[in-house]
């Protein structure tokens, strides 16, 4: 079975679902399904009861931020009378997201991985997305990871509690603008970033 | 009490000695350690007290699983900011008097996750160490060592003077401050009374008071 006969099958069975096969050009090609949250849970719940994908063996979060892209495009003007070419730079702003990516295995079909995704509207006050771990229970635990290293709040999810860090802790270390704590007081063989950080430190706390 | 006096003595089949020989001697023989381990160095921690290793031999066989009844701490593995707090609190529950072993490169400074953000940088930051073992995981032959090192310290300890250990005067502290779960990182990051950062400009040695102990 491959990813364009479950999509189909799936716009077949779930109505109004919005589904994207996200293709790797790489030589895994391991491609993966991207979902929209509204539908996601009941194209999980497809997929387990009807498709036969009873295994989620991981669940991981990626930090996309929001990144300037910015094109050349030639664009043909009249210049001092002459129609010449001139380079004309467009920059586009791609709004960042936090992204989840389920991976599932059918154990009695011997089918898998199949990379599910969702993504969240932002990175900000729109991190929520329907919790899967009705669905598979094995998505409980690493659903809090997500939620403690990423900020994604899982809708839906029995005990959404942060599981590495600690309760009152603040931040999302694994996304790409967290700062780490400005500890760096006694760092004997400094290199590169951590050279940086300390020469940072002494600056502000003073020379030693 | 004169060397070669008592060294004659005993050569007469006398035996003398002085109670502070004797305390020391006692406590050096029968330390107990707590019975905890945080990481991959209580794997090491444990063959050392197997019959392979034993350190059985050296008066430590009883890893005795209550703080109350320990007398030695070894702090045997990577110390996450989430469990300092009850390491420290575990080391406040010790009865005096007590000894802390850092063993293995995490316990000293953080070792390969010194920049993580979730690994306290050294235990030394909130609790004193009385012998460091560097490793990764050091072997139990280190931490022999260590434990041999830790007994002659304990056997060189004056019971008067200005140079006596911390539990025998009377109003020195024998708990340290636990830290809290802050927003950002442990509040305090450090105990300032127990740390200070180490010089790392060696050339400005001695002009300011940091790193001296």
């Amino acid at each position: 079975m491959d990813l364009e006969t479950i999509k189909s099958t799936l716009e077949a069975n779930v109505p109004d679902c919005r589904l994207e096969v996200i293709v790797n050009p790489s030589p895994s090609g391991q491609h993966s399904l991207l979902v929209d949250a509204e539908h996601a849970f009941a194209v999980a719940s497809f997929l387990r009861s009807s498709a036969g994908f009873n295994y989620c063996s991981n669940v991981t979060g990626i930090d996309w931020p929001a990144k300037e892209l910015s094109e050349k495009v030639k664009v043909k003007k009249i210049v001092d009378g002459v129609e010449t070419e001139i380079d004309e730079v467009s920059k586009t702003m791609i709004p960042g997201c936090l992204e989840v990516v389920y991976h599932l295995f059918s154990m009695s079909e011997k089918i898998g991985p199949l990379p599910l995704r969702m993504r969240t509207q932002d990175r900000a006050e729109g991190v929520h997305l329907p919790s899967l771990t009705p669905v598979w229970r094995s998505a409980e635990l690493q659903e809090r990871e997500v939620f403690d290293l990423f900020g994604v709040v899982f809708d839906g999810h029995p005990d959404l509690r942060r599981l590495l860090m600690w309760d009152e802790f603040e931040d999302h270390p694994m996304r790409r603008d967290y700062v780490n704590p400005d500890d760096y007081e006694y760092e004997p063989t400094a290199h590169d970033d951590v050279l940086q950080r300390a020469n940072q430190h002494r600056s502000t706390v003073g020379e030693r | 009490m004169d060397e070669k006096l008592k060294a004659e003595l005993s050569k007469q089949g006398i035996f003398t000695t002085s109670l502070q020989e004797l305390y020391n001697w006692g406590r050096k023989s029968s330390i107990w350690p707590l019975n905890f381990g945080l990481a991959c160095c209580a794997i090491e921690m444990i063959a050392t007290t197997m019959a392979r290793y034993d350190l059985a031999r050296f008066g430590a066989e009883v890893f005795r699983p209550s703080p109350r009844q320990a007398d030695l701490m070894i702090v045997a593995g990577t110390v996450t900011k989430k469990m300092a707090p009850q390491v420290v609190r575990l080391y406040n529950q010790m009865p005096e008097p007590k000894y802390v072993i850092s063993m293995g490169a995490c316990a000293i400074s953080g070792g390969p996750f010194k920049q993580g953000y979730n690994v306290l940088k050294g235990i030394d930051r909130f609790i004193p160490v009385d012998v460091y073992i560097p490793g990764c995981p050091p072997r139990p032959e280190a931490l022999i060592d260590a434990f041999l090192m830790l007994q002659k310290k304990i056997d060189e300890q004056q019971l008067t003077g200005k140079d006596r250990p911390r539990h025998l005067t009377a109003g020195e502290a024998s708990e340290f401050i636990v830290p809290l779960f802050g927003a950002h990182d442990l509040e305090p990051t450090q105990n300032p009374a127990v740390w200070r950062p180490p010089l790392v400009q060696i050339s400005k040695a001695g002009t300011d008071g940091s790193g001296n102990d």
